[in-house]
């Protein structure tokens, strides 16, 4: 039907002539990969294989997809894989940068608590996704996020005083004061700005991806989600557009176990985000998410295929909320203390720490020092961002276009006039001047 | 010159021999060749879409450009708007200058979450660090015989959101220049062109012809010049107005036609200056009244110097406020016809 009002136009000189173009193109590749069998026909697309007994497939023909790990719960057991290699400095980064993580939520997360922000999201408990993944890619891979991995941003060189002044949205804040808090973004790191529609950033970073792929530049695009989101639309799009453009991407979605109030069992039914891969031909890994090791090797290993054979690559990180949702959020509302206290022992940051004192890097007196010291340093920042004056109020008539149309400098005019005409009235002095 | 031209659209059903010299074409030649010129000219540019690639686009607007530029540059992709908008606008961060086909406006609106919040904000939220030089183009509006889901124009939805521009080309000069600008712009840009229009011929200047031939976004073209009273149009509604122009000529009423090209940013200083001239006008579009562009148009003129110009209200002509019928002789109703627009300039003179 659609079809017959589509190619109105074009049909009489061109439906013919194109579809038998395509269906020769395809007689020819099955053609030339089976032969003609009249019994044993090759269907297009799949490989084809007949059997006389009725199966019905479903989740118990598998075994569930195991989680890779390398941090146990003894240390004597804990086997590094052959190719791992970080050194001593890398490994004790990576614990300064989750420690450094975690206070700068607790800061920020009670700021908002006093009314000094007007919103926050924590990544209690997910520290070792973000600081694991992002030690295993370059500066050059490019970042697409959901909102829950200002870990990633902090390993790759944001400093706190630049979250801090994006969540106070005050003149030194990169985006102008824009955008919501935790809203980050930076260029300079690769890392695209947040975006809160849920899942708009996977067929984003695919298409980011196929960029890099003509480019040459061995790079891919890395796109962090969280299980909930992979229920969009949005995210089945991704899936497939990679696989079938063959874009070299890293998809990692953070399963915590909760979409707002919403808990997996209620999310999806089957193996998880990960049993989706192979279905989509996307190479798969589960992996635990509260482990940041296994979270740094999987990803290694991911982009090692994924720049190598230019294909995209999932991985699942297993993991699990400690935190409200946002600061809009309630959490107790929907689930017991008790499960908030089981998962809090498997806290990333408290197994990373024994793993890290098991073999002599790290001690007792050295996290307090660091903690200490972290603590001290965030305040600092954070004081400073509060008292930082806001921006100057002209940008917000700018970036709307490259150059300015006349109708917005007109509206800007205009303030600018009333603005000096009515300068007593204002508190300017809160803003950056012009 | 302007006269001349209206004359030949008018006639276009008669004879053309004063015309057959000047070089003819449809509007979906000039929006292949301004896509081919321009995917010469930038490595960056690239198409993708729904069968635009082996098919040569469900109008045939992509004619030829998979052979000749091949699947890098020529996508086609899985059904899925959303999908393949996201695609685009993740190119477009990444520096790529994506030309997305909707095969149908009227199905943008899977995707119209990525086309403003993501492809029109994302300028403006990320200060001014990442642009995204983007063009969504497809057949908007009416078509024959598709009825309501197939035959919505989008031009206020889309003109209502900062950060977007959008254009909406009437004869085959303007798909050419306005699609070529588009491509060539920094910011998101819907192009909204017209599915019956895609096979009608018009003239094309030398100058159109040539490969550096572009026309300015913002810009609203005089297609006729005339004294009494002032029509606005769009895309097809340009064609009624001009129709309905060459009637009333024949009483003695000069209409000034203006054809839009864009409805944002919007020409108001084109409309205020004929206004000045004519104190009266009307506008003529096929979308619905409500909200629309002829609202936003009686508004701005409200709103500027032009109102103390005029001798009577600004009058709409536009669609019904309907879905669209299916039935021939229904949707001739739903649409504003010839002797509408005559109806509503008698009654704005006051001659009926
Ligand atoms: C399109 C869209 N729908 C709904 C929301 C509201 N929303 C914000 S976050 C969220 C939950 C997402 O959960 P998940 O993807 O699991 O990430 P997590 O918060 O657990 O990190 C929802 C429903 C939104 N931002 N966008
Ligand atoms: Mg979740």
């Amino acid at each position: 039907m659609i079809e017959k009002i589509l190619f109105k136009y074009g049909k009489r000189m061109y439906f013919k002539d194109a579809l038998l173009r395509q269906a020769q193109r395809q007689f020819r590749d099955t053609a030339t990969n089976a032969k003609i069998d009249t019994n044993n026909p090759s269907f297009l697309g799949i490989q084809t294989v007949f059997t006389g007994e009725l199966r019905i497939i479903d989740e118990q023909c598998y075994d569930p997809l195991p989680i890779f790990r390398i941090l146990h719960s003894s240390h004597e057991h804990v086997q590094l894989p052959e190719d791992f290699k970080l050194d001593e400095n890398t490994l004790i980064k990576m614990y300064r940068k989750m420690v450094t993580l975690n206070i700068m939520d607790k800061i920020l997360y009670e700021s908002q608590r006093q009314g000094r922000i007007s919103f926050y999201m924590t990544g209690t408990g997910e520290e070792a996704i973000q600081i694991g993944s992002a030690a295993a890619v370059t500066l050059e891979d490019v970042i697409y996020a959901q909102y829950r991995e200002a870990g990633v941003l902090l390993w790759r060189g944001h400093s706190v005083a630049d979250f801090m002044n994006q969540c106070y949205g005050n003149c030194k804040d990169a985006s102008k004061g824009r955008q919501m808090p935790v809203h980050y973004g930076s260029k300079k790191l690769n890392f695209v700005t947040i975006s809160s529609p849920l899942t708009t950033q996977l067929p984003q970073a695919v298409g980011t991806a196929y960029a890099l792929k003509r480019s040459k530049k061995n790079t891919c695009a890395i796109c962090y989600f969280g299980e909930g989101a992979a229920s969009e639309g949005d995210a089945h799009a991704a899936f497939n557009f990679a696989a079938t453009l063959e874009c070299p991407i890293i998809f990692i979605c953070r399963n915590n176990g909760y979409a707002i109030s919403t808990p997996t069992r209620e999310q999806f039914k089957g193996d998880g985000i990960a049993a989706r891969g192979p279905a989509y031909g996307i190479p798969t890994i589960r992996v635990d998410g509260n482990d940041v090791l296994a979270m740094y090797y999987a990803t290694k290993v991911a982009r090692e295929c994924c720049t190598r054979s230019e294909k995209p690559f999932l991985i699942e990180a297993m993991t699990y909320r400690i935190g409200h949702h946002s600061t809009s959020d309630d959490s107790t509302a929907y689930r017991s203390s008790d499960e908030i206290a089981y998962w809090t022992r498997y806290m990333p940051i408290i197994r990373y720490r024994s793993y890290l004192e098991s073999v002599g890097l790290w001690c007792e007196q050295r996290d307090i020092e660091l903690k200490k010291h972290v603590k001290t340093s965030v305040l600092l920042a954070f004081t400073e961002a509060e008292k930082e004056r806001k921006a100057c109020w002209k940008e917000l008539f700018t970036d709307v276009y490259r150059t300015m149309p006349k109708h917005i400098s007109k509206q800007m005019y205009s303030m600018e006039k009333h603005v000096a005409e009515f300068h007593k009235h204002y508190p300017l002095h809160f803003f950056k001047q012009a | 010159m302007f006269s001349s031209a209206v004359r030949r659209v008018v006639r276009r059903s008669f004879s053309t021999s004063k015309w057959s010299g000047a070089q003819q074409m449809t509007v979906r030649d000039a929006l292949n060749s301004a896509l081919d010129e321009e995917m010469e000219r930038d490595e960056k540019v690239f198409l993708l879409g729904e069968e635009v690639a082996l098919y040569d686009g469900a109008y045939k607007v992509s004619r030829g450009l998979w052979k000749k530029y091949g699947d890098k540059r020529v996508i086609d992709t899985p059904i899925t708007e959303a999908g393949f908008a996201g695609i685009a606008v993740g190119a477009a961060m990444a520096g790529l200058r994506p030309v997305c086909e909707f095969m149908t406006f009227n199905f943008s609106m899977q995707a119209i979450d990525q086309i403003i919040n993501s492809a029109a904000k994302t300028f403006y939220m990320s200060a001014g660090r990442v642009n995204v030089p983007i063009v969504f183009r497809g057949p908007n509006g009416a078509a024959a015989g598709v009825a309501a889901q197939h035959s919505q124009c989008f031009g206020a939805w889309y003109s209502h959101c900062p950060g977007l521009k959008v254009v909406s080309p009437y004869n085959s000069e303007d798909a050419k220049g306005l699609l070529k600008a588009a491509i060539r712009d920094p910011d998101p840009i819907v192009v909204l062109e017209n599915e019956i229009l895609y096979g009608v011929q018009y003239p094309m200047s030398d100058e159109a012809l040539s490969k550096d031939f572009v026309l300015p976004i913002g810009k609203a073209k005089i297609e006729r010049v005339g004294k009494h009273v002032t029509l606005v149009a769009h895309s097809k509604a340009v064609e009624q107005a001009l129709e309905a122009a060459n009637e009333l000529a024949g009483k003695g009423i000069e209409a000034e036609v203006i054809n839009l090209r864009s409805l944002r940013p919007l020409d108001i200083d084109t409309i205020v200056q004929s206004i000045v001239k004519t104190n009266h006008c009307l506008t003529v579009e096929q979308g619905w009244p409500h909200c629309g562009i002829g609202a936003e148009i009686s508004a701005r003129i409200s709103e500027s110097e032009a109102f103390y110009h005029l001798d009577a209200p600004v009058i709409r002509v536009t669609g019904v406020d309907t879905p669209m019928p299916y039935t021939k002789s229904l949707e001739i109703a739903a649409l504003p016809q010839m002797s509408d627009v005559v109806f509503a300039v008698n009654k704005v003179l006051g001659l009926q």
